[in-house]
């Protein structure tokens, strides 16, 4: 089973760095033919490709991280209260970096997963290494190469938010998205 | 001799204070055993300022424990040669009493004696001199608390033991060691970035922790002595949860260079990682039953963070907590048979002990988010982090769970308690 998946995904991450390579301006991409095997961690929804108009540059080329009005600029995927699966809602925001990352193959990014306060330390810190490593996968699946990415944690360590309450913790459950330069 | 002493002394403490001040751990009782024994601790005698301190040091020790009520003695001029009134002191309402004297010798050291007489029987019953320099006057008081308290009780004292706690201030952190009474709270490693899981090595003289100054968490050993340390763990990923075998030389670790948290063994010089534990989820805070033969662990492979246990020689994780969805952090007692843990209740975490024989739960706080809970090596009190008001502190709940105390440090959090071993 296990193995079957690595397959799985590994030709899927292939496919679609040849689709980058040949046609940048992100292909139509589903994952439907892996959706009944994907491992609980990954949920891989159809991806939302926002349209790119082709009056606009290459959205992927490095200056794109700069602007804040590129899809780039969003960095963060929020999690569920002790889970570490990747909502639907963010395949987009992580395709728009997958692609980023197989335009760029010199870039490298750090996944940092976090937790909120509540319960161990220790457990909360192998959740955030969870929820780096569910990011790390779907980046992945959607065409970044694996050595391009370090997933680590930071537990419940380093929160945004101080307070002790839902919306709070809300954004502390959290994995970052860092670039080669900001780390 | 009499004249010059009184100064220095003085200003050492002056000097002592201004310095420690600031880290300062106070500690509250805030529940104490059902049944204490009355004891009565005469002030020593010998020079006033050095008598009294070593009086109220031996006396807050044993009333701390909760154990004791300390019944008041008059000033009546006893040493240990002194032969009690022992219908006068029983009917004061004291079952022990201690007497003691502390002189000063003519190289600048002390040489002090007590000795312990149960009133009831109308004896002595224990006496201990102990050499020792100014600098170590609370150090002797609480060994001769400790004798004291193990006379009586039948168990060993841990007046004399050390702890180990993170303080977090304005976005500082220090590892702290200080005494079992929040005393002499020296700092062992100060850092902007945080500091966890800090774990004593069997003999006392080292800590391994986790270090987030590189940026990720690192586990490094650290030796208390000479302030050296060594990296034990830094592999792709995440390195945490450090803990000793019961022998020294093995250190259970969690690593994520397969990708998710799992335990590992290493030697105690971070060599030789082999993987001990294998799951698809969460496996992680090892700890090894004081015999060696298990390593008790949290994983999530059945769906929810329970703690399970796994032998060291080989063979198959057999699951420990049942109850609840949310049970982590095995502690096990020095004795090995009971289990300290963290098991959430609604939304609260409170710190729990299970017999491993009748496998009987029993929650022992009544505090909302409980963590990090650590034996006294007497396996008496259970050390842990809790939050009060907002701000962390350090508790320690008695494991039938009546005495109870608090530990705090002004204006700052504290976390991460790790309760030393035994001082030979």
């Amino acid at each position: 089973m296990t193995l079957r998946i690595a397959a799985t995904l590994s030709v899927l991450s292939l496919a679609l760095l040849a689709g980058c390579a040949s046609q940048p301006a992100a292909p139509e991409q589903t994952a439907a033919g892996v959706e009944d095997r994907t491992p609980s961690a990954v949920v891989a929804s159809p991806p939302a490709v926002a349209p790119v108009t082709s009056a606009k540059p290459n959205p992927y080329d490095l200056a794109a991280l700069k602007d804040p009005n590129s899809p780039l600029s969003k960095r963060s995927v929020y999690f569920d209260y002790d889970s570490y699966v990747v909502k639907g809602e963010y395949q987009a925001l992580l395709g728009h970096h997958a692609r980023f990352l197989a335009a760029n193959g010199q870039m490298k990014m750090l996944i940092q997963g976090n937790a909120d306060e509540r319960g161990s330390r220790e457990y909360n810190l192998a959740l955030g290494q969870k929820r780096a490593e569910a990011v790390k996968r779907a980046l992945m699946l959607l065409g970044a190469r694996e050595d391009q990415l370090e997933a680590v944690s930071l537990g419940e360590e380093k929160p945004v938010c101080m307070e002790s309450t839902e919306s709070c913790w809300a954004q502390n459950r959290r994995g970052d998205m860092l670039y080669s330069g900001e780390f | 001799m009499k004249t010059n002493w009184l100064p220095r002394l003085a200003g050492a403490w002056l000097g002592a204070f201004a310095l420690l001040a600031h880290a300062q751990l106070s500690i509250e009782i805030t529940g104490a055993g059902a049944q204490r024994l009355p004891i009565a601790i005469a002030d020593f005698s010998g020079e006033r300022v050095v008598a009294q301190a070593l009086g109220s040091v031996i006396r807050a020790d044993l009333e701390r424990s909760g154990l004791f009520q300390i019944v008041d003695a008059p000033a009546v001029g006893m040493n240990e040669n002194s032969a009690p009134n022992y219908i006068e002191w029983r009917s004061r309402g004291a079952d022990a009493l201690a007497a003691g004297s502390v002189t000063a010798q003519p190289d600048g050291s002390y040489a002090t004696r007590f000795r312990l007489h149960d009133t009831v029987k109308q004896a002595a019953i224990a006496g201990q001199a102990y050499a020792h320099t100014s600098a170590q006057l609370r150090a002797t008081a609480h060994r001769i608390a400790d004798a004291i308290y193990e006379k009586l009780t039948g168990e060993r004292g841990i007046f004399s033991t050390r702890i180990a706690y993170v303080v977090k201030s304005a976005g500082r952190f220090e590892l702290m060691i200080a005494d079992a009474d929040g005393n002499g709270a020296q700092a062992a490693l100060a850092s902007r970035e945080p500091i966890m899981s800090p774990a004593w090595s069997p003999d006392g003289t080292k800590l391994a922790y986790v270090s987030f100054e590189a940026k990720k968490p690192i586990v490094y050993v650290h030796d208390l002595a000479s302030g050296r340390r060594y990296v034990v763990a830094n592999y792709k990923g995440s390195n945490s949860a450090p803990a000793w075998s019961p022998d020294g030389k093995r250190i259970a670790v969690v690593l994520t260079r397969d990708g998710h948290s799992q335990i590992y063994l290493v030697n105690a010089d971070g060599s030789g990682p082999t993987r001990f534990a294998a799951s698809p989820g969460i496996d992680t805070e090892p700890q090894f039953s004081p015999d060696g033969k298990f390593i008790y662990f949290t994983s999530d492979r059945g769906g929810s963070p329970q703690i399970y246990r796994q032998p060291v020689a080989g063979g198959a994780a057999e699951r420990v907590t049942f109850d609840g969805s949310y049970n982590v952090t095995p502690r096990l007692s020095p004795d090995g048979r009971s289990m300290a843990f963290v098991t959430r209740d609604g939304g609260r975490f409170r710190i729990a002990i299970m017999d491993l024989g009748t496998r009987q739960v029993q929650v022992l706080t009544d505090t909302a988010k409980d963590e990090s809970p650590s034996f006294s090596p007497n396996g008496r009190m259970i050390l842990f982090a809790t939050e009060v008001g907002g701000r962390g502190v350090l508790a320690a709940v008695s494991a039938d769970g009546r005495v109870k105390q608090r530990l705090s440090v002004q204006a700052a959090d504290v976390r991460e308690p790790a309760w030393g071993p035994f001082i030979p």
